[in-house]
């Protein structure tokens, strides 16, 4: 049979481009629909945060790593302080350690809904599951402006605690979100999880072995829907995470479909876990006394905890100084960009947008 | 066997007028032609401003409704319930700069817009509106009215085409190629929903077939409609078939270069597109302008087209987009065999009806009908039972998670 001789076409996806979530650029080469070779190119949100936290003092940085995952400034928040306060030995009282673990949840089921929506938005949903999960995540925003009058910047934490306590009425909207959200995740589950055309969309697209996320240094959700049981709370854990029960949700494939469910069922672990902490919490301080300006001692260290992308760790060298000679973020964004040559290569133009949209990225971390 | 119904407006009638208009005036029977051409373009004209209009309110519509689904509020500024917000799109869109990218092909990239919205506003010739003042309203009863919405809905793929090509855009290319592809592969089964309705109503004439529905053809045969609307779907490219524009992957699709007045013209062309289908549809299926006396058929006939567009929206707003191959396949491995064994049942039974005496003046018998009805609606669900669990499901049935042995750390027992 003779065929028509064809030509690979090259097309630039991005940096303007509505499901790349940010400015991320995308060399495709195109045989017809399928795809034959892809280049990420990125770096166009770089906006030096590493270099320029060289000359703030440590608070200063804390509204630094706002800006590196915009959609979940808190988990980069109590990462950092941690780093801090592990380099300078630092104790932080209870009463701070679970109100951290409380917002560092809500700040993960919110960029799980982020990232749910966005999903759901690039298959091509019209943005109404994204409408519904942005409107339970403005309740959550809604709460961090309770604890500190921002939504998206916050810039809660400090190192030794956090920056204030909580005001009364958080506790009760905490109880109100808490006992409707598994409502609400439900709800979304029947819009979402049996319909025909999402799984037709999502199973078996994407695989990610466990081998393949491993070898790649892939973190977070994308590692345990790959049927990794591995998960930093429970591994190397930090704050209270010890004293609270929960489960590590994981997938059977690693596809598309998986990295979905696993943020889905994992938003409501992040539940129970709130819910032990809000009965364990007691009164007291919720912040150590600190010097206004901390000067750790010489020397080095790293450390992470589980962000809601990832293991998101930092790498702080002190000389001793007001500001830190080298701060060194793993971001798990940009790791986990690592297999999306593998993961997309002979999938279908559709296909690489929703593998996109799963893996979750943030360019401002990605990038910082 | 039927009397001409009085006219509401037509072709002819206006033809008519004219001629006598222009023999008042004085001159001879030698422009007759004049005649011809003052109706068509004031045939033309009422087409076109009706239409635009109607469509100008169903952006509006949408609009509203799909904010409605997503907990919006939706346009609500300009005018009473945000009603003048197509017509402060289209004064907007008409003020923009005009551009043609350089390399673009001139004429194609700008015949397209013309080519896309001159068969949808043709569709409207053929429909028959059902009465208004106790006249019949429509413009042309052709006896050919079905075979003409066929052909002419299937210059779409060109106009597609066309706007892609022209364009000289990598992702007006790819849009208009999935178009191509796609727009062809769902005439068939449009094609063959169609044929079962013609069988039922022997005759190709629009006012027949909705003459020949003493029982809706959605009771008599759901499956030819279910393949009908999901073809139709198809065709003007709306969730779950929007490959085309694919706005999550190819930014715009085929018209990712257009601006200005040729944007709003696709624009138009589009959004009139369910407008059309509806008025086809409630032709064909839900009894044209039959219904309760105590309203005139023509309300009667926007409320069914209301119900279809709702519809419509529905899936719209709440659907994901199919990859293009399933699309493909949706077409010819599904579809394309409900169709023809929709085609195979009407057959049959029509057949048997013969055999019985149940013909009449070409049409079934009201009685007929239902039985038909009761019997192909346990054959459908029977097929839809079959289809969901037997093809279906069993692809989906996923295994239960085990641990992978190689990063376990131990955290087995918690």
């Amino acid at each position: 049979m003779a065929t028509i001789r064809t030509e690979p076409v090259t097309i630039n996806l991005g940096p303007q481009h509505p499901s790349t979530h940010g400015v991320f650029r995308l060399r495709v080469t195109f045989d017809g629909e399928e795809i034959v070779d892809l280049e990420p190119v990125f770096g166009y949100l770089h906006r030096g945060t590493e270099k320029l936290a060289e000359s703030r003092n440590y608070v200063q940085i804390v509204t630094l790593t706002d800006r590196m995952d915009y959609v979940a400034s808190m988990s980069n928040n109590l990462a950092y302080v941690r780093t801090v306060e592990k380099l300078s030995n630092i104790k932080v009282p209870e009463r701070a350690q679970y109100i951290r673990v409380i917002s560092v949840e809500l700040q993960r089921i919110a960029s799980h809904l982020m990232a749910t929506g966005f999903l759901l938005n690039d298959l091509g949903a019209l943005a109404t599951p994204l409408v519904y999960c942005f409107r339970e995540r403005e309740r959550i925003l809604d709460l961090f402006e309770m604890l500190c009058g921002a939504r998206i910047t916050l810039s809660y934490m400090r190192p030794g605690g956090v920056f204030q306590d909580t005001p009364e009425e958080f506790w009760d909207s905490l109880n109100t979100l808490i006992s409707d959200f598994p409502n609400y995740l439900d709800e979304l589950e029947s819009l979402i999880t049996t319909n025909e055309i999402v799984l037709a969309r999502t199973i078996g697209v994407g695989l990610l072995s466990d081998a393949q996320a491993i070898d790649s240094g892939v973190t977070g959700p994308i590692l345990r829907a790959s049927s990794v049981k591995w998960d930093l709370r429970k591994a190397n854990p930090y704050e209270i995470y010890d004293r609270v029960n929960f489960d590590i949700p994981i997938g059977s494939s690693g596809d598309t479909y998986d990295r979905y469910y696993v943020r889905l069922q994992e938003m409501r672990e992040s539940i129970k876990i709130i819910s032990q902490c809000i009965e364990q919490i007691e009164p007291g301080p919720v912040r150590t006394e600190t010097p206004f300006f901390i000067r750790p001692p010489i020397g080095e260290t790293y450390s992470s905890i589980e962000g809601p992308k990832g293991e998101l760790g930092f790498y702080m060298v002190s000389d001793g100084g007001i500001s830190p000679y080298r701060c060194k973020v793993r971001a798990p964004s940009f790791i986990n960009l690592t297999p999306l040559r593998d993961m997309i290569t002979g999938w279908k133009m559709g296909d690489l947008i929703i593998i996109l949209g799963s893996i979750d990225i943030v360019l401002g971390e990605v990038d910082r | 066997m039927n009397p001409t119904p009085a006219l509401f407006i037509s072709f002819k009638s206006l033809q008519e007028n004219f001629v006598t208009l222009i023999e008042l005036i004085g001159f001879g029977e030698s422009f007759g032609w004049l005649a011809t051409l003052l109706a068509g373009i004031s045939i033309s004209f009422l087409i076109i401003n009706v239409m635009v209009v109607a469509t100008a309110f169903y952006t509006w519509f949408e609009r509203r409704m799909i904010a409605r689904f997503q907990v919006r509020r939706g346009p609500n500024r300009n005018g009473p319930f945000g009603m003048l917000q197509p017509f402060a799109d289209v004064l907007k869109l008409i003020m923009k700069e005009d551009t043609i990218p350089d390399e673009a092909d001139k004429p194609v990239f700008t015949l397209a817009p013309i080519a896309l919205l001159a068969p949808t506003l043709m569709i409207m010739i053929v429909i028959p509106f059902g009465t208004f003042l106790n006249k019949e309203a429509f413009l042309s009863n052709l006896n050919i009215g079905i075979l003409f919405i066929v052909g002419v809905t299937s210059v779409n793929s060109i106009a597609i085409f066309m706007a892609g090509w022209g364009s000289r855009n990598k992702y007006a290319i790819l849009g208009s190629m999935r178009g191509a592809a796609m727009l062809i592969s769902y005439e068939i089964p449009m094609a063959l929903g169609i044929t079962s309705v013609l069988i039922l109503s022997g005759s190709l004439a629009m006012t027949e077939i909705v003459r020949s529905q003493s029982v809706w053809f959605i009771l008599v045969m759901p499956m030819g409609f279910f393949v009908f609307m999901a073809a139709s779907t198809a065709e003007m490219s709306r969730t779950p078939f929007d490959q085309i524009e694919a706005e999550s992957e190819l930014g715009s699709g085929y018209n990712t270069e257009y601006s200005g007045i040729k944007f709003a013209v696709l624009f138009l062309a589009e959004f009139m597109a369910p407008i059309v289908t509806a008025a086809v549809v409630t032709t064909l299926f839900l009894g044209g302008s039959h219904g309760f006396d105590f309203l005139p058929g023509g309300i009667w006939f926007a409320l069914k087209m209301f119900i279809v567009i709702f519809g419509l929206l529905w899936l719209r707003s709440t659907w994901p987009r199919l990859r293009i191959d399933q699309i493909m396949g949706f077409a010819w491995k599904t579809l394309f065999g409900l169709g023809l064994f929709n085609i195979f049942l009407v057959a049959v039974e029509f057949t048997l009806a013969r055999e019985f005496n149940q013909v009449n003046n070409g049409s079934l018998t009201t009685e007929y009908m239902l039985i038909m009805a009761a019997v192909n609606w346990i054959i459908t669900v029977a097929v839809i039972l079959i289809m969901a669990n037997v093809v279906g499901r069993k692809k989906y049935t996923r295994p239960e998670p085990t641990p992978s042995p190689l990063a376990n750390m131990g955290l087995g027992e918690n």
